[in-house]
């Protein structure tokens, strides 16, 4: 029996000779390059984004999925990585961006009307190759559409980003993409935080009844497949640990907060 | 001649070729190779009588083709000297003193030649000699490489015919009564009798077939033309016969352009046209009768980086036609390169990925023949209050070279890992920033008022309490024009309610309290929902 194995074993290596060095090599996946999402929080809860594979960050609307997106771009942006948007329904805002910390110069933008472009968009700049990041935002796309996105698109992603040093990350209202994803991140937003009239003087100078400074999101790891191969790029204590079903707080605030916004330089009536 | 036609329909290498010329039915033949004289065509022809003779092949003289293959057998010279004469369209004379360095011996200079001379599609012969009028004749009478030592310019070139020097039809006559056909026999007549009977023109001759003839270099200019030309017998109509052409023509022109170490930072393309498509005219017709489309067609393929890869520009010039097909069938095709030196780049195992600018390129070209050219880019801000106002510019990612630290304005100037090499270092974190997401176009909305505050919302289907409103910020601006806004914009917690709500399935039926930006716009005097803070 085992001379038979063996037998078929060296037939199969034969045949996929040329095309497949060690088939029967097992090649482990489960470790990757992370790099940090610019939020702290995240970056102690998920271990960061992993490079070479598939991130979906999901949740309702106003969770907080456009901030993390706008941080882990203004991170790598900074980096002077090549970064690509596919806008699944045009609703980048590039002023929000740019106040984020985003170095527009280093994104591509790709503006699409349907979910059609959208993917053919995702397939055309992942084959193009070179990019540290795309994020494929399907946020505002309605979730029965999404959920029709046929299983071998999402296969087809993972395998064009395996072995690369691109991040893909997709901002969906649901999680959708089963297993290809090697992190999944489930968001929720809470009520926004509102300062009070004194609050918001010393902060506009302007008298008002109330000024929006943020909102906190609540973050839940659901799926967490890969482990950080290094640990230089986060704090302390991320090393060889289980993110699954880690959940943890981040809070978002609004830019006039804390630097000098459009907002301040108005007049409230 | 007959190279200029062989070169733009290499199938015709090694075929009898006759080319005409003239007003029709008066063509006659012009020039013709080797093989088609051997069947007996000969010059002065008239076309019918050359069409008898059984596998020749025909074809049309093109001034616009020898005017490009002379412009390559230019670059050739000028790729390895700078110091060339511009002879005459088939023959260019090149000073290659002090390129011993660069090349090594003559040998290995007249091989280069010939080596960049067939890249281009040129088939050529080169002499080398200390004497240019001897290299001259050397190259016209010899074939291949022909190398002349010092001192040996007569015994070389006394093997050549006397036609070879290109002696006027009356001297040629008297000189085969005499029966002088070689250079040698020229060489060894006495001067004085000659001069008596020829006059100077026959002395000229006989310095000629010595290799004694001495004169100076004519300098050409070098010129930064590069233009590819190709007129067509029969017109083209679709993509796929023109882009075999326009492949022809790139080859030949990235050709030229790796000649002389540079690359294109532009391609002008020109057809002129021909009949217009029936179904246009009558589109025309039925617009306008006095409208005529123009005879000529014209597009610029703007690269970002120079490049002379003609297969990738061939894929640019391809999705560019596809999304501007012109509306006419094509006579003629002109190809222009905007030299520019090629970009040396060197990249590094540590460097940040960055997308090939050739493959960029042609993603970029792909996704905008699918998404619209207005739809992909590079976001740029516009320096107006206009709320939501920006441009799409072109998409150049930072590369090494001009991987210079940027200064953000304000709160992005702090941001963490701002070096190259920080990819290793602890980043800095800070506050995260609200994101906002637009709606486009901006959702119509009901908004009832409490206190001039808003306090009921009702949009798209859902509506709800306001809870918590910040505002209003006003803001007005081009009041001169006829785009002019005036606008009242609040922050808005609304807590949505659903319990009227018909259909729960669909998009916003799970739509919780959500951040949302509305406005009041006073020259419409209407409330829209600009977009979520998420």
């Amino acid at each position: 029996m085992a001379a038979h194995f063996a037998r078929l074993r060296s037939q199969v290596e034969l045949a996929l000779a040329g095309r497949v060095a060690a088939p029967f090599t097992y090649r482990d996946r489960n470790f990757a390059e992370h790099v940090s999402t610019g939020i702290s929080e995240i970056d102690l809860l998920a271990g960061g984004l992993p490079r070479g594979a598939m991130t979906e960050i999901f949740g309702p609307d106003c969770s907080g999925r456009t901030s993390l997106l706008f941080s882990a771009l203004s991170m790598r942006t900074a980096h002077l990585e090549a970064c690509a948007l596919i806008d699944g329904c045009d609703a980048f805002d590039p002023h929000s961006a740019e106040a984020a910390g985003v170095d527009l110069k280093q994104l591509l933008w790709v503006r699409c009307k349907n979910i059609q472009q959208t993917l053919r968009a995702t397939d055309l700049l992942l084959q193009s190759g070179g990019f540290g990041f795309i994020a494929l935002d399907l946020s505002d796309v309605s979730r029965e559409v999404v959920r029709h996105v046929p299983l071998d698109a999402w296969f087809r992603f993972r395998r064009a980003v395996e072995d690369t040093q691109t991040i893909l990350v997709v901002l969906e209202q649901e999680s959708n993409a089963k297993t290809c994803a090697s992190l999944v991140l489930h968001l929720e937003g809470e009520p926004g935080r509102w300062a009070t009239s004194s609050q918001a003087r010393e902060i506009s100078g302007n008298t008002l009844s109330q000024l929006l400074r943020g909102f906190d999101v609540r973050a839940e790891v659901l799926r967490s497949r890969v482990q950080p191969v290094v640990r230089t790029t986060f704090r302390d204590g991320l090393a060889a640990a289980s993110f699954s079903g880690r959940s943890g707080n981040f809070e978002t605030h609004a830019p006039w907060n804390y630097s000098i916004g459009a907002r301040s330089e108005l007049k409230p009536k | 001649m007959v190279q200029a036609v062989v070169s733009s329909e290499p199938e015709l290498r090694g075929c009898a070729v006759a080319l005409v010329d003239g007003i029709p039915p008066l063509c006659v033949v012009v020039a013709l190779n080797e093989a088609a004289r051997v069947t007996g065509i000969q010059l002065g022809m008239s076309e019918s009588q050359a069409e008898e003779f059984s596998g020749v092949e025909i074809r049309r003289r093109s001034a616009a083709r020898e005017r490009a293959l002379h412009a390559a057998l230019l670059d050739v010279g000028w790729s390895v000297s700078p110091r060339i004469e511009n002879t005459s369209p088939d023959t260019i004379i090149l000073d290659i003193a002090g390129l011993r360095s660069l090349f090594g011996a003559e040998e290995n200079i007249a091989s280069e030649l010939m080596k960049r001379a067939v890249a281009l599609g040129l088939s050529t012969h080169v002499a080398v000699a200390e004497n240019l009028e001897t290299a001259l004749h050397a190259a016209r009478g010899f074939s291949g490489i022909t190398l002349i030592p010092a001192g040996e310019e007569a015994t070389c070139l006394g093997r050549l015919p006397v036609h070879a020097l290109n002696p006027s039809i009356e001297i040629q006559e008297t000189l085969a009564r005499w029966g002088i056909r070689t250079c040698a026999e020229l060489a060894a007549l006495p001067v004085l009798q000659l001069s008596e009977r020829l006059g100077q023109d026959g002395v000229l001759l006989r310095e000629l077939a010595c290799g004694a003839r001495v004169r100076s270099l004519v300098l050409a200019e070098p010129g930064i033309c590069f233009v590819e030309e190709m007129e067509l017998e029969e017109a083209v109509e679709d993509l796929e016969p023109l882009s075999f052409l326009l492949g022809r023509l790139l080859d030949q022109l990235c050709a030229r352009l790796q000649a002389r170490s540079l690359a294109a930072a532009a391609i002008h393309l020109r057809f002129d046209l021909g009949d217009f498509f029936g179904k246009e005219v009558q589109v025309q017709n039925e617009k306008s009768t006095e409208e005529i489309p123009p005879k000529i067609y014209e597009q610029v393929l703007s690269l970002p980086v120079a490049m002379r890869d003609s297969k990738t520009l061939l894929k640019l010039m391809r999705l560019q036609l596809q999304a501007n097909p012109p509306h006419a069938s094509i006579l003629k095709i002109t190809l222009a390169a905007e030299p520019a030196l090629a970009r040396a780049a060197q990249g590094g195992l540590f460097r940040p990925t960055i997308p090939d600018p050739e493959k960029l390129e042609l993603t970029v070209a792909r996704l905008a023949s699918l998404v619209g050219d207005a739809n992909i880019g590079s976001p740029e801000l516009v320096d107006s209050h206009r709320p939501g106002n920006f441009r799409m510019g072109r998409f150049v990612p930072a590369r090494e070279e001009t991987q210079v630290r940027r200064k953000k304005r304000g709160g992005a100037a702090d941001r963490g890992e701002r070096n190259n090499s920080e990819e290793n270092a602890e980043p800095q974190f800070r506050q995260t920033a609200i994101a906002f997401r637009i709606f486009r176009p901006e959702w119509p909305a009901k908004v009832d008022l409490r206190e001039s505050c808003p306090a009921y919302i009702v949009f798209r289907g859902m509506r709800g309490n306001i809870t918590t409103a910040s505002g209003p910020w006003r803001t007005s601006g081009d009041w001169w024009r006829e785009d002019g806004w005036q606008q009242d914009e609040w922050d808005v917690n609304v807590r949505l309610d659903f319990s009227g709500a018909r259909n729960k399935q669909s998009l916003y039926a799970n739509a919780r309290d959500g951040l949302y930006r509305i406005y009041y716009d006073a020259l419409r005097q209407s409330w829209f929902v600009r977009g979520r803070y998420d």
